[in-house]
């Protein structure tokens, strides 16, 4: 039994087919590198898999069930978080803000619940902490790196302690220092068991941490092999369509 | 490793009294203050009691709208109908009474009619993704025309058996302080605790700050959009309730220009109108600003005319404050 299965995955919106039999899995510690060209279907397939739309055919298999996301929350709750390519924070709110929206930390006085900014500090100080960041709490993310900024979308995953993490493009707009910390932030959650698909372009990043990799072209997977068993060249072949399957 | 967890939780990038000296209310707050201690001098009546209590009675009306503008404000959104609603909550609160019915229907009635007007803004803004701007330019006719049908152009003066009782409401006093200023402080101190240590404060920031990202996560942005838009108008009705109370009369074209009285209030007090920033305390001091530097004009003799100069300098200038704070700090 996997942790997560796609299986026979297919989307088409009108005539024209994005996802054509799309199968792919993961297990609980692994990080699986999806790759492919614009236009390949990889935001589809995330989209698909972070609950935004649903299959046109095909089913999703969490810990060997069925599930159906219905809507991103339901995705989330059901343990597949996604970290989108503009990481969707707000500027002006805090780190510990950003990472607690929408699920915020409340105390109870008589009838009435409040914000508990207290227990929010700690908690995103204490995952930033485990995220090995020097990211604080209290800064406003308008003021923060986009490694600093990173760290706080990822830690927002952390909080429901999903099964899954969906990382669209991380490493696509930081500079050089601010990617080596990403890819360690992607160790990390991979140490505690977490499954990351990580979608990105870089081919380095993707080669550093990825243990599996697939690479999609025109709606279908075309290679899905461990990451020692190819290459670069050999991925880029892929992508290109020089090469056609694997 | 709690040890670095305690320390780094306290950590912050600037202390309370650089937060507090980077805010815009706080400069409002000292141009406010030079401003009195200039009238001082020019003026032996500028600090009396009397003057005292025509000022913040004055503001109140504006600053209580502006409340609820800078909650709008916030989500990036903007409400132009409020003076218009304070002319149709008036006339229908004056209807209430004229018919004979208690004090406090007229107040609901007043109120309710606020939220109704705030309710329909928000559902179109929220619902059918229509612009803030238009949705609620089209109130501002709507709600006018429906106050001079409804008073059929006559000005409603005879209040029923709690004439005396609504007239104290909104133009009495409580030991020489204004009921409408009170009203105002009240309300400031639920919207600045709401803003702050409620979901919904968080949200309507959140909002205003990456609408998307409060989508993606769980935000229900919708509703909290329509929830802006009602509490604008639930406080352009209260402000109306006071306002026929004060004035012992409703007439359809109370309220006239007020939207653009409190959004200026709202912005001079630190709401930007690109969403995501402003606060309570913000509308508040705003509003006073504005009607200091009338009551300032008038005192020192200067033509009355010369208002809307000044107060329009005001709000460049706040906006301008706010762009290099935010180069400063950005």
């Amino acid at each position: 039994m996997r942790l997560f299965e796609l299986h026979n995955i297919s989307k088409n919106f009108g005539a024209i087919q994005a996802l054509n039999g799309v199968d792919l899995k993961i297990d609980a510690g692994e990080v699986l590198g999806l790759m492919g060209d614009n236009g390949a279907g990889k935001s589809t397939l995330i989209k698909i898999m972070a609950g935004n739309f649903p299959p046109s055919s095909g089913e999703i298999r969490l810990k060997g069930d069925k599930v159906e996301f219905h809507n991103p929350v339901d995705a989330r709750r059901k343990g597949v978080e996604v970290v989108y390519q503009d990481l969707a924070l707000c500027d002006n709110l805090t780190a510990a803000e950003n990472v607690f929206l929408g699920r915020e930390a409340k105390m109870r006085i008589g009838p009435f619940r409040f914000i508990d900014y207290a227990a929010m500090f700690r908690e995103a100080a204490r995952h930033f902490a485990e995220l090995n960041s020097e990211t604080r709490p209290r800064d406003l993310v308008r003021q923060m790196s986009g490694g600093q900024r990173q760290a706080v979308a990822i830690a927002r995953t952390r909080l429901s302690n999903p099964d899954i993490v969906l990382m669209d493009e991380p490493t696509a707009a930081i500079s050089v220092r601010q990617v080596a910390q990403v890819l360690d932030l992607i160790r990390k959650l991979r140490d505690q068991g977490i499954a990351v698909i990580l979608i990105s372009h870089r081919m380095p990043d993707v080669f550093a941490v990825c243990d599996h990799i697939s690479v999609m072209r025109r709606g279908k997977v075309v290679a899905d092999k461990p990451i020692a068993q190819t290459s670069p060249e050999e991925v880029t072949g892929l992508i290109t369509g020089a090469i056609e399957s694997a | 490793m709690s040890m670095v967890v305690e320390e780094v939780t306290r950590l912050r990038e600037q202390g309370p009294l650089r937060w507090v000296v980077s805010s815009q209310p706080f400069w409002v707050t000292v141009a406010l203050l030079i401003i009195c201690l200039v009238m001082k001098h020019v003026s032996n009546v500028f600090f009396t009691d009397d003057n005292f209590f025509n000022v913040t009675r004055n503001f109140s009306f504006i600053g209580i709208i502006a409340l609820g503008m800078t909650a709008v404000i916030i989500t990036r959104g903007i409400d132009l109908s409020v003076g218009s609603i304070v002319g149709l909550a008036g006339i229908v609160a004056g209807l209430a009474l004229n018919a004979g019915y208690s004090w406090w229907v007229g107040i609901l009635a007043g109120c309710g009619t606020g939220l109704l007007c705030g309710l329909v803004n928000g559902v179109l803004i929220a619902y059918l993704n229509l612009s803030s701007f238009i949705v609620t330019l089209g109130m501002f006719a709507v709600a006018r025309s429906l106050a001079q049908v409804f008073s059929e152009n006559h000005m409603i003066y005879q209040f029923g058996p709690d004439e005396k009782l609504f007239i104290d409401i909104g133009g009495g006093m409580v030991s020489g302080i204004a009921n409408t200023f009170i009203v105002l402080v009240v309300l400031m101190v639920v919207f600045m605790f709401a803003f702050r240590f409620t979901t919904w404060g968080r949200w309507v920031y959140a909002i205003g700050g990456n609408e998307q990202a409060a989508r993606l996560t769980g935000v229900p942005v919708n509703r909290i959009k329509v929830s802006v838009y009602m509490l604008s108008g639930l406080m352009s009705g209260i402000s109306a309730v006071l306002l026929v109370g004060w004035q012992g009369a409703a007439i359809n074209a109370m309220g006239t220009g007020y939207e653009l009285r409190a959004i200026a209030s709202a912005v001079i007090g630190g709401a930007d109108l690109m969403g995501g920033a402003g606060g309570g305390y913000g509308a508040f001091i705003g509003a006073a600003l504005i009607e200091v530097i009338r009551n300032s004009l008038l005192l020192a003799g200067v033509d009355a005319n010369w208002e809307g100069t000044f107060v329009g300098l005001f709000i460049v200038f706040a906006v301008l404050l706010s762009k290099f704070r935010g180069m400063r700090s950005g």
